[in-house]
């Protein structure tokens, strides 16, 4: 009998075309995803004189660049946006790959449209020239962010070389969510507990009933901030609700060959008694929702909490960690969570701007109003679409929120929209160092609900309060 | 990319845990071209701050930087590679990397170190000591020295690298090539591949 695999081994045996003695290993591409960032890795394809190797397993769509605002070329004010957007469906026409373009009301957000579109699937790799990319894991694949010059090599030849096998880390949140808490706020806790650096060198394993429990989309939020740990990969093995998910989804396999897989993607979960590098275990009825206080996604507490005072910080380091990020974001030590002013919301990105997510955000919303400007920005028009059939951008227009067009937008800013210097912000993405959202803008990493919270409020809420009825 | 032999220049140290890509390139330069260069966008925000080490006249030339832990974290953008090496950058030394950085930084002949975290605090102490102090970085031998007879809490370290890596560095290129060679085996693989998991 041969040892037992994790799910992580078994999708690495299944893609290394070549083992070197030195460890070096060739990993084929189940899929390769693609941006409109992509343009480097284009123009090394073009000064080689290479052909795109495997346009049927290659997908694309602008995100970064484009307007939110207006879901056309048009929308975009400054060139040299526009030329990355146009450039992008230039190159899709140009070596034949899958390309939701501007107008296409599949365009959205990569990490959004994979899963929806069924492109994601349990047991392959993906890679895609974005960190986040982490987020398909949610599914069963092996998925993670690469640079632009191994976005080239995978275009030019559908592998990439990994110079060893990276380790892996098992995270089990046990017991069960309370009301009010998020999966969102399941990844801020663990981010807080192994640190920015907890998963480097490691693909994480998700495991236990809290993410048993959880949906697909919610898995998603989770996978998606692998990154924010440090790690290679984030995964959850694949079980029914993933079934139940794919299926039906113009991408995913169909009828015999829709048997076929499942039967296989049953094998992948990891084998009882596979070994992981690292294990790490939480209990789930002790999170609470989270924000976060500093510029390291690390720097989050329960909302119930305080801001860390930098006295009172083990070491010197840390001590001076905290005191700048207080300064930076222009808080005291020692200050209430729920006293921290929000003067901006952004309720998006790839974490959070599936569904689920605007549901859980209108629902807090309901009969509520904004006191800050705050904005919705759906992860995709599919997402956009399912919302205003719920009537839920009804929701979000009534209580004082702009609804807007997909893509990335306020999560990294490229496309124009920032929060200004100095602006407390609310917002559902995945970072909040320094600079990130704008200049000297003041990020506070949060789920949808507490994000819909902070806007009604003005500051950090804790939503279980709004949601028992308080005003 | 220049091929890496032996880099004997000037140390920078620069004491920050957990340096992010936003930090080394901020998002909103990365719509320009990779050929317009990247050389003066390296830490755009936080040069400008006082006592930020990069711009000091000591570090004028400097073709080393020894890092803290953690450098490189977060996005995956090669720009914070070419930001240093148009810089004139060719090694970063640091406790630990951010995973995709570190590889990136090898396609752009950029050397990334590891040593341990005490001693790359002593290195940035003795360089904080002795602004300017060349160090040696031999890739080929695979250790990084101080200056001859200068004790002050220089000497020689031996640091690890993956062969292929270090393969590609000392020759230049990028791993394409190889890829490229291995058409065969890749075709192969893939039949048996697709026999397997037909749906995807």
């Amino acid at each position: 009998m041969s040892a037992p695999q994790s799910l992580f081994d078994k999708i690495w045996q299944r893609h290394a075309v070549v083992t070197r003695p030195d460890g070096a290993v060739l990993l084929l591409v189940g899929r390769h995803l693609l941006h409109d960032g992509s343009a480097a890795a284009f123009r090394f394809l073009d000064e080689r004189r290479l052909p795109l190797h495997d346009k049927r397993h290659t997908f694309g769509t602008p995100d970064h660049y484009v307007s939110t605002a207006g879901n056309d070329l048009a929308s975009i004010g400054e060139a040299f946006r526009r030329d990355l957007v146009s450039g992008m469906a230039e190159n899709a026409r140009k070596h034949g790959f899958t390309h939701f373009g501007l107008g296409d009301p599949r365009q959205g957000i990569i990490h959004v449209i994979g899963p929806e579109q069924g492109i994601t699937l349990p047991g392959i790799t993906m890679v895609c020239g974005d960190s986040h990319t982490s987020s398909h894991g949610a599914l069963g694949a092996l998925a993670f962010g690469i640079g632009a010059s191994e976005v080239a090599h995978v275009l030019a030849t559908q592998t990439l070389w990994q110079s060893r096998k990276p380790q892996s880390m098992r995270i089990n949140v046990e017991g069960k969510l309370g009301t009010g808490v998020t999966a969102k706020d399941a990844i801020l806790a663990i981010i807080a507990r192994i640190g920015t650096a907890g998963g480097t060198g490691k693909v994480i394993e998700y495991a236990g009933p809290v993410f048993r429990d959880m949906s697909i989309e919610g898995r998603l939020s989770v996978c998606n901030m692998s990154i924010e740990a440090g790690a290679r990969a984030g995964m959850v093995a694949p079980d029914e609700n993933t079934f139940a998910y794919l299926k039906g989804r113009p991408y995913a396999p169909q009828g015999a060959m829709w048997e076929r897989a499942v039967a296989f993607w049953r094998t992948l979960p990891s084998d009882a008694g596979a070994a992981f590098d690292a294990e790490v275990t939480l209990n789930g009825n002790a999170i609470e929702p989270m924000a976060t206080w500093g510029t390291s996604p690390e720097h989050a507490s329960a909302v119930t909490g305080a801001v860390p005072d930098p006295a009172a910080a083990p070491t010197a380091e840390r001590r001076e960690a905290i005191a700048s990020a207080l300064n930076y974001m222009g808080l005291s030590p020692g200050m209430r969570m729920d006293e921290i002013p929000i003067n901006r919301v952004f309720i998006g990105s790839c974490t959070n701007s599936r569904i689920e997510d605007l549901r859980a955000a209108a629902a807090v919303l309901q009969g509520r109003k904004a006191k800050v400007q705050a904005w919705a920005v759906p992860g995709s028009g599919l997402v956009k679409r399912q919302a205003e059939q719920e009537g839920l951008d009804k929701v979000f227009r009534d209580a004082g929120f702009e609804w807007r067009e997909p893509g990335c937008s306020m999560c990294a800013g490229v496309n124009g929209d920032l929060v200004e210097p100095g602006v407390h912000c609310a917002s559902t993405s995945n970072r909040n160092f320094v600079g990130r959202q704008g200049p000297g803008a003041r990020t506070h990493l949060m789920s949808p609900t507490m994000a819909a919270a902070a806007a009604v409020t003005g500051h950090i809420t804790d939503v279980r309060r709004l949601m028992a009825g308080e005003a | 990319m220049e091929p890496f032999s032996t880099v004997d220049a000037k140390a920078m140290p620069l004491d920050m845990t957990n340096v992010d890509t936003d930090q080394l390139v901020p998002a909103r330069y990365l719509w320009r071209p990779r050929q317009d260069g990247y050389a003066e966008i390296l830490f755009h925000d936080l040069r400008r701050e006082p006592g930020f080490p990069l711009d000091a006249p000591a570090h004028k030339g400097a073709a080393i930087m020894v890092a803290d832990r953690n450098f490189g974290c977060g996005s995956s953008r090669e720009h914070a590679a070419w930001a240093l090496v148009d810089s004139g950058f060719r090694v970063v030394i640091a406790p630990s990397f951010g995973d995709i950085f570190y590889s990136n930084s090898f396609k752009n002949g950029l050397l990334p170190i590891v040593l341990p975290e005490a001693r790359c605090a002593e290195l940035r102490a003795a360089l904080a000591r002795n602004p300017g102090t060349h160090l040696v970085v031999d890739l080929p031998a695979q250790t990084v020295t101080g200056p001859v007879g200068v004790n002050d809490g220089f000497s020689v370290d031996s640091f690890a690298v993956d062969p292929l890596r270090k393969e590609l560095l000392i020759a230049g290129q990028d791993e394409t090539g190889l890829t490229l060679s291995l058409a065969a085996t890749i075709k192969g693989f893939v039949a048996g591949y697709a026999e397997a998991m037909p749906w995807v």
